[in-house]
């Protein structure tokens, strides 16, 4: 067992690597998209809250697979061709989008009423409504459901290794073939993916200790 | 959800307000139909819109063909729920129970299978198992359904866990001061209330299971996604097969989160809108995004 570790060293850091990236790459692109997705949900004109529904409900349920071999192998069909990471990676953001957007909305709505209210009868308009006022305090609330999102990536692109991409749960596939060596291996990317839901827990912790330090004064208020 | 949930962030706009309005809903609306005549324009331009390439989902052999996938597809779903729920249920017991060695072992397990790819768990169970015994041969069926209920006993473990967590205290002090012990607490005190609190979260579960279950395209179990598999390996209408398979999924989903919803709505009108339910839907629908 160690000379397999000894002998795939490279290997498995590689796909380690992609899985970090495509994570990390998924999970900032989600963030970006939903966090816009979720304006258009609450905005004044109501196409782009259509639009921002519809785009949810499909990608909240659309399986992450189906997604995936779709991309894959249904656009080249029609002329658009990725490469496999990118593949992967726009089905990560498409999906991981959607469970942003509903966590941002929901972080929204636990920002009380009169926040709002007080924007506007400051004479705010929409956008500096909700730059400076709401979307401020809504993220405090969404740091732990956006923990879960990031581990949902996370777990989310283990499925590029089904259309082909070289992640660890595809590198682990291809020596356990190669070692038949498959709880060991399985234990060992097991691994990887703990440790990175664990550390992805810790910041996400460390980050609601530091900002509930500095809410002080928001407490009272409520 | 619903449209009177959606606070409203602006105020009633005025006449300089509503043509903004009416403006930017022109162009978004122009630009939406910009992109779908490109996406109808990039299919013909492929040939991807010749009638017969889509005609054949209309042949009722490839349409039954299909209905067994989706009857795979709930089968695989429901035979996993019915296990794996009342395993979360006991992991759950387990986790709270006041036994150090039982609640370490049982968070243990929730905490791995909660972090740990269900495809990982599938190919390790393809090769792990060949060389368990000899001639020791699972059917294609339980290489699915079994990790599925192993990484989703995790996740439902954390649902009963919250949902025992949001019984309120005075119920657990008025039981305990009536003299009951911790088992007759738990069986008629707190697990009803439990129960109600979960129930929609457990819905809302059934979809990631339902989602789960596509990786018979990876264990070749002829459910929907695999059965799209081998059409397209005949036909090789890639696109139009995935496509429609993908909206089975969607719709198939949606009626299942349109279920859970009304489910909470009135769950929430009946305990005079606790708020603990929504909470944990959203949270279990957070977690798993495969």
């Amino acid at each position: 067992m160690i000379e397999i570790l000894r002998d795939n060293a490279g290997f498995l850091a590689q796909g380690a690597l992609v899985t970090v990236l495509l994570t990390v790459i998924g999970f900032l692109g989600a963030s970006v998209l939903g966090t816009v997705t979720a304006i258009f949900r609450v905005s004044p004109i109501a196409p782009l809250r259509w639009v921002g529904t519809i785009y949810v409900e499909f990608f909240r349920n659309i399986p992450l697979l189906s997604l995936l071999v779709l991309i894959t192998f249904g656009l080249p069909e029609i002329g658009l061709l990725l490469p496999l990471f990118w593949c992967g990676a726009v089905g990560l953001i498409l999906s991981g989008s959607a469970f942003v957007c509903e966590t941002v909305r929901s972080g929204i709505n636990t920002v009380s009423l009169g926040q709002s209210e007080a924007a506007r009868a400051l004479g705010m308009s929409f956008t500096q409504q909700l730059r400076l006022i709401i979307l401020p305090q809504a993220f405090r609330k969404m740091i732990q459901p956006m923990v879960n999102v990031f581990i949902g990536v996370l777990i989310g692109s283990s499925l590029v290794a089904a259309v082909g991409v070289s992640d660890i749960t595809n590198v682990t596939q291809q020596l356990n073939i190669r070692y038949a060596e498959a709880v060991f291996l399985f234990l060992l990317s097991g691994g990887v993916y703990l440790l990175l839901a664990m550390g992805a827990g810790g910041v996400g912790g460390a980050l609601e200790r530091r900002l509930s330090r500095s809410r002080i004064s928001s407490r009272g208020a409520k | 959800m619903s449209a009177a949930q959606t606070r409203v962030l602006f105020d009633e706009p005025g006449p300089r307000g509503r043509v903004t309005i009416v403006v930017s809903s022109i162009a978004v609306s122009l630009l939406v139909v910009a992109g779908l005549v490109a996406a109808v324009l990039q299919f013909r331009a492929h040939g991807q819109l010749a009638t017969d390439r889509w005609q054949l989902f209309l042949d009722p052999a490839i349409i039954r063909f299909l209905a067994e996938g989706i009857g795979r597809t709930f089968l695989a779903t429901g035979v996993a729920a019915v296990f794996s729920y009342p395993l979360g249920l006991v992991l759950a017991l387990g986790r709270l129970s006041r036994n150090g060695v039982v609640s370490r072992v049982a968070g243990g397990w929730v905490e791995f299978f909660r972090s740990i790819p269900m495809l990982l768990v599938v190919y390790a169970f393809l090769l792990a198992l060949p060389r368990l015994g000899q001639g020791f041969v699972l059917p294609v069926f339980w290489m699915l359904v079994v990790p599925m209920i192993l990484v989703s006993s995790a996740s439902t473990a954390e649902v009963f866990r919250a949902g025992i967590r949001a019984v309120e205290p005075g119920q657990w002090e008025a039981a305990e001061s009536l003299g009951m012990e911790h088992s007759t607490l738990m069986r008629l005190v707190v697990l009803p209330q439990a129960f109600r609190i979960v129930l929609p979260s457990l819905l809302t579960g059934l979809v990631s299971l339902l989602k789960d279950s596509t990786l018979g395209y990876v264990v070749s179990y002829p459910e929907l996604m695999q059965q799209g598999k081998t059409l397209t390996a005949y036909y090789s209408y890639l696109i139009q097969t995935y496509l429609i398979v993908a909206v089975i999924y969607v719709l198939l989903n949606l009626a299942l989160t349109k279920l859970a919803e009304s489910l909470q709505a009135r769950g929430n009108r009946k305990t005079a809108a606790r708020p603990a339910g929504g909470q944990l839907a959203a949270a279990i629908e957070a977690t798993p995004a495969q």
